[in-house]
């Protein structure tokens, strides 16, 4: 087992290598500059502009300083905010979205994975159409209608939280729910179907012929079984949380890494788009390690190469 | 009709299930009886009913969609059939067991085989889990698994064929309960492994008193290890009683046509095994009167029409058919 | 490819389903299981007449009232539903009732071309890679990790600045990202059937490696690739909403739900129907798609859900 981590860790290398050399390519790819936007630059200050953060250079060299200084940790400055660098900004926003995505995450699985077993276990009855027909709803609502929903239900009619913004405690809830109510709703769903595969196995017949009770049948034999299908939806799913927090954050107004990446494809702010890429695409990769790893554990029957 | 010592005994059991293609007759008047250290054979084809009449027992059948429009299940002076579902689970695995046929998919993959013998002493006999593993690697011991100490804590997935399904007796035995159902133990397995599993069930039947139900398709395993047998056709038991007389001289049609399409190894070389024409009736659309008329060479007018009656032809065989004698 | 329904003891059903009243292929099942499924008809139905709707309703509007969904006034400027705006009018005076049909156009074009194209282009990928086997799978597999692994979103953001903002070019750029989960499912499917016997018959009667993949393999993955299919689709109409709710999609003035939805959250408070419809409409289109991929799933599954 330890092997087969250590080698997957090092297998990250080459496609971490490939991740950013495609990004680069395909961010460098874009027609225009950062600096062709609004005002007219005349050629002479362009010209300083390109030579100060290297852009005259050709493009080979230019990669390979970004590699070099991505190996030093250092992202490169931001061209739209000249003042801050891309750590600096990266450094505010992410710790932000992240807290957001990790509501949202703590929220779906709550809901969903009891809704999914209520709706197995009482199966066809008005408590599994009930459970089901919500995660359907729920699935069917996209954040940014959900979103503002929320905002005029709870905040400006019944004023019990926040409609925006980031500070304490009740600026995290609406956001949260509203980002997480989608994954809870397919939770839901895959609990109930993992559960019902179960079910129906011979397994759980022979725990009921040992004369177990229902609630030892349940807890004990078809959870592990029922929730794998969850774990190794959670991987991708963490992940759209993540990148899904981009609309959430601009409804709520909340500071964290979305709003800058969009301006910044926009503004061909090269760096900050890179940084923001590479950041999430390296968290992902460790992400789906680890629940691959997780997938192991909770398998006994998965044996590693 | 009770004979002493009986331990189990059904009496008109029915299971139909509702379907989309419409009533499902899968059990349609079934009534047997063990005995004390006996082993009782059903045999029949798959959609026989063998299976879902002992599942039936046993309360195993998911109701919906199944029902009992009638039947009894007489065990310890009571009907199984009334029972609540708490009284039922506490009869399972305790003094009615049950194993399954295929020990792979029977037995939890994601278990450790420790925790799915402990957890029946636990549940059952109040013991803790010191105990429980205890009781558990003497039973692996006695239904010989190598190496009990290190094999208890693997997963399913680590034994043989064979080896599970000694497992499963284990499991199933280690609240020495007074009635088994084997729902073919067997057809999994390799033939030499058959031996050997049947041999064990023998072996601890005879130690341990148990009566055991034995379901199977397969004549040779009813031939070598049953003393009474069961034969199942549509639902219904078409010809019963001991397994010597009924292969000695079988009454039922059907009955005659499952022994002669056995191969045996006294068969002439050269000669053609004989099967039964016809296919395997569709349990919602059965035929009037006989089941097994359409593909039996005896049929007269009477079997298209009504239900044989039950022929006894001694006191302990008998047979539903029409074309059976009675002895006078 | 007909497999027995099977009952939790898994014999005495079967034979009923084995019953000789003549044998029918696996789509003829799926089709009669999806219809008496109400609740997906019922869906499908829904999806019919709102595509319907969506086609011909703004020119049948454009003929009795004589709007379309550009025509503004902005001497009104919004207005609540009333007689001659059913669902009232936007901040510019533009009938809303137009403006979302022509959204809901755009939507279901763009979801269901985005999902063809992410169909074909993962089905024929994940064919070609399992078939070929070794290396070239292997090769071709990573190339899927590595795009996986990438956040999805970023990616269209990205392809959608690099290439414009046609309509045409967005959901070449959702297909083009969308196509992974079908190459995954297809690979899977290929590695089993690949072994079997037709396809060792057709290889030993000399048919060509494509004519294999292509007549004989694929058809037979369709199953789960019109399964996934029916989850991309409602995915990719998200994800257009998505990008138009961040100004990146079709461009004004060309409606589109999302675009639609945003201008609507920003003044839900005082025009509280420029967000409902618009909302109200996904939600239906969502909704509906949903059930009747639930419907095809279970169609095709030959499992009983009892």
């Amino acid at each position: 087992m330890k092997a087969y981590v250590i080698r997957r860790v090092l297998e990250l290398i080459p496609t971490a290598l490939i991740i950013v050399l495609g990004s680069f390519a395909l961010v460098r790819l874009a027609p225009g500059s950062p600096f062709s936007s609004e005002k007219e630059i005349p050629p002479e200050v362009r010209r300083q502009l390109d030579a100060k953060y290297g852009f005259d250079k050709p493009l080979p060299e230019q990669f390979l300083r970004y590699l070099g200084n991505l190996l030093r940790g250092d992202l490169g400055p931001s061209t739209k905010y000249p003042q801050r660098s891309v750590n600096e900004i990266i450094g505010d926003g992410f710790p932000v979205s992240l807290t957001l995505a990790g509501v949202a995450l703590v929220w779906s699985l709550l809901v969903g994975v009891t809704a999914g077993i209520i709706g197995a276990v009482r199966q066809n009855t008005i408590w599994d159409h009930a459970a089901m027909g919500a995660a359907l709803v729920g699935i069917s609502i996209p954040s940014f209608v959900l979103g503002p929903l929320l905002v005029l239900i709870f905040a400006l009619r019944l004023h019990l939280l926040p409609p925006a913004g980031w500070g304490d405690w009740r600026h995290v809830i609406l956001p949260g729910l509203t980002l997480g109510t989608i994954y809870a709703a397919s939770i839901a769903r895959l609990t109930r179907g993992g559960m019902l595969e179960v079910v129906r196995s011979d397994f759980i017949r022979t725990a009921r012929a040992k004369g177990l009770s229902e609630r030892l049948v349940i807890w004990r034999h078809m959870l592990r079984g029922g929730l794998l299908p969850v774990v190794s939806y959670l991987g991708p799913a963490i992940a759209s949380m993540l990148t899904g927090s981009v609309v959430v954050e601009k409804i709520f107004n909340v500071p964290g890494i979305g709003p800058y990446f969009v301006d910044a494809a926009f503004n061909r702010d090269y760096f900050l788009v890179m940084g923001i890429v590479l950041l999430y695409a390296f968290f992902l990769l460790l992400l789906n390690l680890v629940v691959d790893v997780a997938y192991g554990f909770l398998d006994p029957r998965i044996e590693y190469p | 009709m009770p004979v002493a010592d009986t331990v189990l005994s059904v009496h008109d059991l029915r299971t139909f299930f509702r379907t989309d293609d419409g009533i499902v007759r899968a059990v349609d008047g079934v009534s047997f009886s063990v005995r004390r250290g006996e082993t009782l054979g059903i045999v029949g084809e798959s959609g026989s009913g063998k299976s879902v009449a002992c599942l039936s027992a046993l309360g195993l059948v998911p109701r919906p969609p199944a029902f009992h429009p009638s039947g009894e299940v007489r065990y310890g002076g009571r009907d199984l059939l009334a029972l609540s579902e708490r009284e039922l689970e506490h009869l399972r695995g305790n003094r009615l067991a049950m194993i399954f046929q295929d020990p792979l998919t029977s037995l939890n993959p994601y278990l450790r085989v420790s925790r799915q013998l402990t957890e029946v002493l636990e549940v059952h006999r109040g013991a803790s889990r010191v105990e429980a593993r205890r009781a558990a690697m003497t039973m692996l011991e006695r239904v010989g698994i190598p190496d009990p100490a290190r094999r208890i804590d693997q997963y399913p997935h680590q034994f043989s064929g064979g080896m599970r399904q000694r497992v499963m007796i284990a499991m199933a035995l280690l609240c020495e309960p007074e009635v088994l159902f084997a729902d073919e133990p067997t057809t999994a397995l390799d033939v030499t492994i058959q031996a050997q599993i049947l041999e064990l069930i023998a072996e601890l039947r005879h130690s341990l008193g148990t009566a055991v139900v034995l379901i199977t398709h397969d004549l040779g395993v009813v031939a070598g290890s049953t003393d009474r047998v069961a034969v199942m056709y549509a639902g219904r038991i078409v010809e019963t009683g001991p397994t010597a007389a009924v292969f000695a001289q079988p009454q039922h049609p059907y009955t005659r046509g499952l022994l002669a399409s056995t191969p045996r190894i006294d068969t002439p070389p050269g000669s053609r095994l004989e099967a039964i024409p016809g296919l395997p009736p569709d349990l919602a659309h059965l035929p009037a009167g006989c089941p097994f008329h359409p593909r039996c060479s005896q049929a007269v007018d009477r079997c298209r029409t009504e239900y044989p009656a039950v022929i006894a032809l001694s006191m302990v065989h008998s047979a539903a058919c029409w074309a059976v004698e009675a002895p006078q | 490819m007909n497999q027995p329904v099977l009952h939790p003891d898994g014999s005495a059903a079967e034979s009923a389903a084995n019953s000789p009243v003549g044998g029918t292929s696996l789509w003829h099942d799926a089709w009669k299981r999806l219809r008496k499924n109400r609740v997906a008809a019922g869906s499908g139905v829904v999806l019919l007449m709102l595509a319907a709707a969506c086609l011909v309703g703004p020119a049948v509007i454009a003929a009795t009232w004589g709007y379309d969904y550009e025509t503004q006034d902005l001497a009104s400027g919004a207005r609540p539903p009333s007689w001659s705006h059913p669902f009232g009018t936007d901040f510019y005076g533009r009938d809303l009732l137009t403006r979302v049909l022509y959204g809901g156009r755009v939507s279901l074009t763009v979801g269901l071309l985005a999902a063809v194209v992410a169909a074909t282009v993962g089905t024929v990928y994940g064919a070609v890679s399992s078939y070929a086997g070794g290396m070239i799978d292997s090769l071709m597999m990573r190339v899927v990790d590595i795009l996986y692994a990438l956040p999805y979103m970023f990616l269209v953001i990205i392809l959608v600045t690099i290439l414009g903002k046609s309509l045409l070019l967005v959901f070449l750029a959702l297909g083009a990202v969308g196509w992974l989960l079908t190459a995954r499912i297809v690979r899977g499917q290929v590695m089993s059937l690949k072994e079997q016997d037709f396809v060792l018959a057709a290889r030993s009667l000399g048919t060509s490696s494509r004519d294999i993949i292509f007549r004989h393999l694929i058809p037979n993955t369709l199953g789960p690739v019109i399964v996934t299919f029916t989850l991309t689709v409602p995915s990719m109409i998200l994800q257009e909403a998505f990008l138009s709710f961040l100004g990146l999609g079709v461009q004004a003035p060309r409606p589109s739900l999302g675009a639609l939805i945003n201008d609507g959250a920003n003044q839900m408070l005082v025009f509280w129907w420029t967000l409902a419809f618009p909302g109200a409409v996904m939600a239906v289109m969502l909704f509906a798609l949903n059930f009747l991929g639930d419907g095809v799933r279970d169609a095709l599954d030959p499992r009983m859900k009892h």
